[in-house]
């Protein structure tokens, strides 16, 4: 077990290193960008719809925002990212030439993905608790849940990436998938305000778990339906993550 | 003898070579995709410390070959160890023990030269100190040590080969693994690869290689399998295949008059005659009166020359190795 963690660590920092190289830049898609749709949509809209879900919309918005983002952070790391890896660089099968095998690499790249979602959150709740929009401990409690939200769309963005032969294949994924979860998930307005039917189908979203479960502990409170969403969460990471390896294992080895 | 520095010695540390076991074992070695043989039924062995070149044309199943050698794919059939170890059930602790040059390289660009090499012996679970302590020496052995801290995409393409032979050694490996370390290169930059590889053999480094140039295998290997359609053809020394598949000497005819020419010789000759594309080949012991027949002819251009490996390749296929 030590010496598989081993071998995952060595693909996690390939990766981590070369996201500090282009730090700047990936500042700017995973920090920059959500701050901005924050504090626009929050003030801006916030003005005209008062209070949400018994919080100022600003409040409201800021637990769906931090979700997001940390959804897209590492949804973006595991198509266009680790595609570039595998197909175009073949960074993949330089690893897979050392003693590395195929397990290996997709676990070292989804625990890598769980990193790059946690420091978007991290910065991201230091500046909402620099606007008053974190104010308790609870608020730390996002960071572990930021982590497995990376592992859990990391892993279904490589399963994804499994059947991709070009770039163009994630438009696919992102428009048909990812943009409706987003819509559905409670990010923007409570879900509560959907017809029942697509209500129900909303609560079988990934993001709609992590949104749910990151509000209150922005809000300063711990509820208990907080473990239920947290194992929604595990129970698309881990089947996501066997199935990236058994994918990948076949599209690679051949 | 050699009062100067000897930078062999200086690099030997690079290798250890411990086990006995034959480098490589292969028995009745298949593999096929959507029902098509591209490796049919392989056998062959390599010892410790031999330079072995597998040497065929595009398709010839040279690259499937060397990735199931390496643990990349699972062989369709047959028996495979490599190093002892068994293949593809015990290929991760074999891999930690090999190096492999892929056929396109697979440098990380995101990083420099040194970087490539530390990031690469992390995978092999090599520690800092292990890594300080043989870096320079891989640098140096590719003549990259000035280009250190350059950036991938400011090497040129020898020197970037260099650098993944040098990334192969890392993990200072029993038996390197390079399929066709040359091709795309200038002839200049070619010849640089080759001494580099060639001081690895000297150090004792067991080498499988695979090439379609003839050249390459007779320079560097000391055994070569010739391979055509997924088989073996031949497996001997490039001296011996010459010695005793071909006849030792070529007379190549081209040129407007080179039919007339050969429709003028005596019907009763004992060299043998092919005729490829606009070529005529002949072949025999002795060629020169052959080659004096030729003088009295205009537009007719000749080559007379010691046959090499793809003549024997041409004579064993009918086909060229360079466009089979
Ligand atoms: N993954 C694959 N799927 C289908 N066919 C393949 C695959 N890899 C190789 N082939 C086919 O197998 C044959 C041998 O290929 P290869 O081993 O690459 O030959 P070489 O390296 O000698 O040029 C070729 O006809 C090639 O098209
Ligand atoms: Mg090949």
């Amino acid at each position: 077990m030590l010496e598989a963690a081993k071998r995952w660590r060595s693909v996690w920092r390939r990766n981590a290193w070369a996201w500090r190289k282009g730090a700047r830049t990936a500042l700017l898609g995973g920090f920059v960008e959500p701050l901005l749709t924050l504090l626009v949509l929050g003030f801006g809209l916030g003005g005209y719809v008062g209070r949400v879900a018994g919080m100022p919309y600003l409040d409201f918005l800021a637990s769906g925002i931090l979700a997001t983002s940390a959804m897209n952070a590492a949804t973006f790391e595991g198509l266009y990212l680790a595609y570039t890896r595998m197909a175009v660089l073949k960074t993949w099968d330089g690893m897979l030439a050392a003693p590395l095998s195929l397990a290996d690499v997709v676990m070292g790249e989804v625990l890598w993905m769980g990193t790059k979602s946690t420091i978007g959150a991290v910065l991201i709740l230091a500046v909402l608790a620099g606007f008053g929009l974190a104010a308790s401990w609870t608020a730390l409690g996002v960071l572990p849940l930021a982590f497995l939200a990376g592992v859990c769309f990391g892993s279904i963005a490589l399963v994804v990436t499994s059947f991709a032969r070009s770039y163009d294949f994630f438009v696919y994924y992102i428009t048909l998938c990812i943009t409706p979860m987003v819509l559905l998930s409670g990010v923007f307005f409570p879900s509560a305000g959907l017809p029942a039917i697509v209500r129900v189908a909303s609560e079988c979203l990934p993001l709609f778990h992590l949104v749910e479960a990151i509000r209150p502990l922005l809000a300063g409170s711990l509820e208990p339906g907080l473990l239920r969403n947290a194992a929604a969460l595990l129970a698309f990471a881990v089947p996501a993550v066997f199935l990236a390896i058994w994918r990948l294992q076949r599209r690679l080895t051949q | 003898m050699r009062a100067s520095f000897n930078p062999l010695r200086f690099l030997s540390p690079l290798f250890v070579t411990v086990s006995t076991a034959p480098a490589v074992a292969a028995r009745h070695l298949s593999k096929s995709f959507e029902g098509k043989r591209v490796v049919d039924g392989l056998s062959f062995g390599v010892r410790q410390g031999e330079c072995l070149g597998i040497l065929g044309p595009n398709g010839a199943g040279k690259t499937t070959t060397l990735r199931m050698l390496v643990g990349a794919t699972p062989p369709g059939s047959g028996e495979l160890s490599v190093l002892g170890f068994r293949i593809p059930e015990q290929a991760r602790a074999m891999r930690a023990r090999i190096g492999v040059v892929p056929q396109q390289d697979n440098l990380d660009i995101d990083f420099t030269v040194i970087e490539n090499l530390r990031i690469y012996g992390g995978y092999f679970g090599l520690t800092e100190a292990a890594l300080k302590a043989r870096i320079p020496r891989l640098l140096e052995l590719a003549v990259l040590t000035d280009k250190a801290n350059a950036r991938i995409g400011q090497l040129s393409g020898g020197m970037k080969r260099r650098l993944s032979i040098a990334r192969a050694l890392i993990n200072q490996p029993e038996l390197l693994v390079l399929d066709e370390p040359t091709t795309g290169l200038d002839p200049q930059v070619r010849h640089n690869i080759w001494s580099m590889l060639r001081q690895l053999q000297n150090d004792g480094l067991t080498i499988v290689l695979t090439t379609h140039y003839m050249e390459e295998a007779e320079r560097l290997c000391g055994r070569i399998i010739l391979m055509d359609r997924g088989r073996i053809l031949a497996d001997s020394s490039p001296q011996a295949l010459i010695r005793e598949s071909i006849e030792p000497h070529v007379l190549e005819v081209h040129g407007a008059n080179a039919e007339a020419w050969c429709r003028s010789l005596p019907a009763e000759r004992d060299e043998r005659c092919e005729r490829i594309g606009e070529s005529i080949f002949h072949y025999g012991g002795d060629l020169e009166s052959l080659v004096r027949s030729l003088d009295a002819w205009e537009g007719v251009h000749y080559v007379y020359r010691r046959a090499n490996l793809e003549d024997v390749f041409l004579k064993l296929t009918g086909r060229d190795l360079r466009d089979a």
